[in-house]
């Protein structure tokens, strides 16, 4: 019985650690995305501007609330717009930012392909 | 015909390509965030600074007429500049001001008041300033015109007597 006690608080302790150990990660991954908008090419994670603890402080608060990553990406983009994700998503702003360099990257293998058979059928 | 067709499309393409980010050149990359927006006033809950009791941001706009929510701290020297305009304000009697106290201590924000008057109805206590981000707020001071329940504009930085002028005209 007590070693069935022992190891129940040795879990608990356990899961709890991990548990905050598991929410510093995203906190960091996310604060690593998101742009410092009072800074100069810094994202929150490495400002120490007012902002930045502010918002750093609110994404440990949601995370502890439950939200997931793009909950809290779509929470900051509502109140700051796009321009606060490093990582720009896909939509209809984005589109040609995304595709283009694909469309570039097809166009060239192409043509290259095109030359290539071209000589070689001469 | 096939080999003079495709050299045509490729320089066409990359014609507009180059028109496309020659035009893109003279767009100003110089971030502005956007003043003129027509959002709802965001939901969450905030410690009111004399009454000490917990309050629904809903619950401050409810009577149909216009809110000023100004953000400010006693350590903030602007604060300090736009102060007498906020107290004019705060005799209009279409407008009520609402405060949210920035990461600050009572006991300073309390003397800030003292000394320059208390233009506010009310005051939300933000000493971690989570309620300012709420609001997509980028530091102090900052100010926006509300009504019903909608954020109509939003003012970065002090107000000045133009834009004093400009949210009487608005709130006439």
């Amino acid at each position: 019985m007590k070693i069935l006690k022992l190891s129940l608080i040795f879990l608990f302790i356990f899961s709890f650690n991990n548990l905050m150990a598991n929410n510093e990660v995203i906190n960091s991954k996310i604060t690593k995305n998101l742009r410092c908008l009072i800074c100069q090419g810094q994202s929150v994670y490495d400002s120490d501007s007012e902002f930045a603890i502010s918002i750093k402080t609110l994404v440990d608060k949601k995370l502890e609330e439950g939200f997931s990553e793009n909950q809290i990406y779509d929470f900051f983009k509502e109140k700051y717009g796009d321009w606060i994700l490093y990582d720009p998503e896909l939509n209809k702003n984005t589109y040609i930012l995304w595709l283009l360099p694909i469309l570039i990257f097809l166009i060239g293998g192409a043509i290259i392909a095109k030359t290539f058979i071209i000589k070689k059928n001469n | 015909m096939k080999n003079k067709l495709l050299p045509i499309i490729i320089t066409s393409l990359f014609i507009i390509i180059f028109i496309f980010f020659y035009e893109g050149l003279k767009n100003s990359n110089i971030y502005t965030p956007e003043t003129k927006i027509n959002i709802k006033v965001p939901s969450f809950d905030g410690e009111l600074f004399y009454e000490k009791k917990i309050i629904n941001s809903l619950e401050l706009f409810q009577v149909d007429k216009y809110y000023l929510l100004n953000i400010w701290s006693s350590w903030c020297v602007p604060c300090r500049q736009e102060h007498s305009l906020l107290m004019n304000l705060s005799k209009d009697k279409n407008i009520e001001l609402i405060g949210i106290n920035y990461k600050d201590t009572k006991i300073k924000a309390k003397i800030f008041l003292a000394e320059l008057g208390n233009p506010y109805k009310k005051i939300i206590f933000d000493d971690k300033g989570i309620i300012a981000i709420e609001w997509g707020a980028y530091g102090v001071p900052e100010s926006y015109l509300i009504k019903d329940g909608i954020i109509i504009k939003k003012y970065i930085g002090p107000l000045n007597k133009t834009l004093f002028n400009e949210i009487n005209y608005l709130t006439k």
